[in-house]
């Protein structure tokens, strides 16, 4: 007989403290911040859902929340496939298999504002190598300060470098399990390299690249740093993405009551899609 | 279906192997018969899931051929050389339904729809599968996936050979048996030759018509299941059959007799070999608790149902005996009598005693 006891409750409370210290609270004030008015020294009117309001008819948010919306749902399309590609093609065992690994990790290891910086320097038109070479050398007119379709290429272009080796690395993980005799039996019923593929590879990489899609998508989605450095959001508002222009809107502007209910919409709309996204890919393996 | 013949074999995983330690395989010369249903014996690491490797075409032998009905196919991969195998841990696809686990292997050699589908329910007939055709593969228990992954090797009419690489390690002791029986009975209706991987001494010996026992890379000894038990060529394959296996007794040859402490054993026939370390083997079966004989304690007696092990000293050398009736006490003394037409003698391991000629 198991008898019910409520202790569990004791060690759980620690973490609970801890959590609601540093993000419950928090999480709070953003609360209590989106439903009020404030013109500084601590002065609050109430509000209601006046900023949610404002927010979700504004013609700004909406063209932030559509590029934002692009940008992931590209880098998604590119990612995913690039990563699991890169990870078959990689070799099983011997010496390479260190070297692929360790050239993969390190885009992985870089700080997220040098990589933003180092994609600045190097696209730079006059000095940078690859503006440098793209100009003066190739003859392409390429200039990320002055055209949106080149700001947005390099950014894509740079979260493309930066993050595949993630999913390459969860992909090559998911790989390396498969077990020896799933290809023997391959290989005695006949199968073609795209059954192999198809019916042996991509259902067992199936649980990693749910992962891989779903902090590619949480990452992306959530995504300031680097974009922010390279090109500050320009020419013009053209790469202002979700999280530029709540920094805007909150520190630039000082509105916080419209930044609170932005950031309380913003989270809303991570947590749902992650939600429904693992909610449908694990969905039949009750 | 083929005969298969294994032409001096010899396989190492090193790319220059030195002496013959580092041969996994050392020389293999087999054949076996179309039709044939067969066990490879032996211990983990004996080298016999390196031979079914090479017979199904996953592995190349370092030297040697392998022949299907004479041809050589040493060359050519599993796909071409036309054979199935069955795995320990049951493969299924996980994401297809039984039905089409089992049409995969026609399917994907262009079998046309309508042979497909007769094929496949001919199969998990046979198999009794027929409920679960249309069920997700992946939501089987182990031993029905293991079915699953038998089925797709005998579902192709035309196979040379069937292998099976310890297809029933996953199962449960109960259903063990009943898989067991159903190959066997498979076997009978198709008469497809077999080839059954396994260290397991009654898989092997109910499954095969032959087995093959191997150690250490070697073929020991080659032979019906009664042959093994009866006369084991090497003291390693009476002791690796029979529960306990063959009592061995260390001895000494002088003038055609053998001699256990300066006792005379009686043997089944004339000595053949000369020299050597001699070794006296009988197996429990055969030795009897008698007024006379070997003087041995009793150290313990085990029931095992319908008869009673005991286990004796006799002189430092332990010595098994299946008897009937009560056992005698501990610490008993007593006397062993070996039945002579059962007693064989081995010299450096290797069976060293002509049949009686009665």
């Amino acid at each position: 007989m198991k008898t019910e006891n409520q202790r569990g409750w004791l060690f759980v409370l620690p973490v609970l403290v801890l959590v609601a210290f540093n993000a419950l609270i928090p999480l709070m004030t953003v609360v209590n911040y989106s439903v009020q008015e404030t013109f500084g020294d601590n002065l609050f009117f109430w509000h209601g859902l006046g900023w949610f309001e404002d927010i979700l008819r504004s013609e700004r948010f909406h063209a932030a929340l559509g590029r934002q919306l692009f940008f992931t749902a590209t880098i998604l399309i590119i990612e995913i496939p690039l990563g699991v590609a890169i990870a078959l093609a990689m070799p099983r065992q011997g010496f390479w298999v260190p070297v692929c690994l360790v050239l993969m990790a390190l885009p992985l290891l870089i700080p997220w504002n040098v990589v933003g910086a180092m994609w600045n320097i190097f696209t730079l038109p006059d000095i940078g190598l690859l503006g440098y070479t793209m100009n003066s050398v190739l003859g392409i007119e390429y200039n990320m300060t002055q055209s949106p379709v080149a700001a947005w290429i390099t950014v894509i272009v740079m979260d493309v470098w930066h993050w595949t080796s993630l999913v390459v690395l969860l992909a090559y993980a998911g790989l390396i399990a498969i077990p020896e005799a799933y290809y023997q039996a391959a290989r005695i019923d006949g199968a073609s390299n795209w059954s192999v593929f198809r019916y042996i590879q991509l259902p067992k990489m199936k649980r990693v690249l749910t992962i891989a899609v779903l902090l590619r998508f949480m990452d992306s989605f959530n995504i300031y740093t680097e974009p922010f450095v390279l090109t500050g959001g320009g020419p013009g508002n053209s790469t202002t993405l979700l999280s530029i222009d709540l920094v805007k809107v909150a520190l630039g502007q000082f509105d916080l009551g419209p930044a609170a209910a932005m950031s309380l919409i913003y989270f809303a709309i991570t947590l749902a899609v992650s939600w429904l996204f693992y909610t449908l890919m694990t969905r039949d393996e009750q | 279906m083929a005969r298969i013949e294994l032409r001096n074999l010899r396989h190492s995983y090193l790319p220059k192997p030195a002496g013959p330690d580092d041969y996994a395989l050392k020389q293999i010369d087999l054949e076996w018969s179309d039709g044939g249903a067969y066990a490879l014996l032996g211990p983990s690491g004996c080298g016999k899931s390196t031979l079914l490797n090479i017979i199904s075409g996953l592995l190349t032998p370092s030297e040697g051929q392998v022949l299907f009905n004479g041809t050589d196919v040493t060359a050519e991969p599993p796909d071409t050389r036309n054979i199935a195998q069955v795995f320990q841990f049951p493969v299924i696809y996980d994401t297809m339904s039984v039905y089409d686990n089992l049409a995969f292997p026609l399917r994907n050699r262009g079998v046309a729809d309508d042979t497909v589908d007769a094929r496949v329910r001919e199969i998990a007939t046979m198999l009794e599968l027929d409920g679960d055709l249309p069920t997700r593969a992946a939501n089987l228990t182990p031993d029905s996936k293991q079915k699953i992954s038998m089925g797709r090797g005998l579902v192709r009419e035309d196979v040379n050979v069937i292998m099976f690489d310890e297809p029933l390690t996953v199962i449960d002791p109960e259903l063990k048996w009943k898989l067991r029986s159903k190959l066997k009975e498979l076997h009978q209706r198709i008469a497809v030759t077999m080839i059954y991987v396994t260290h397991d001494q009654t898989e092997a010996l109910t499954f095969a018509d032959e087995v093959i026992v191997m150690q250490d890379g070697q073929v020991v000894q080659m032979g019906t299941p009664v042959e093994l038990f009866e006369r084991p060529q090497h003291t390693f394959v009476g002791h690796f059959i029979g529960s306990p296996g063959m009592n061995l007794l260390p001895c000494e040859v002088r003038d055609g007799h053998a001699f256990f402490q300066d006792y005379p054993v009686a043997l089944e026939g004339p000595i053949s070999g000369a020299g050597g370390t001699g070794q006296i083997g009988v197996r429990p079966e055969f030795v009897r608790i008698a007024d006379v004989g070997i003087p041995a304690q009793v150290r313990k007696a085990a029931d095992i149902g319908r008869h009673v092990v005991v286990e004796a000293l006799a002189g430092g050398t332990t010595v098994n005996a299946i008897i009937d009736g009560p056992p005698p006490a501990q610490g008993t003394e007593v006397n062993l009598e070996f039945l002579p037409q059962h007693t064989r003698l081995y010299l450096d391991g290797w069976l060293a005693t002509e049949r009686a000629t009665a």
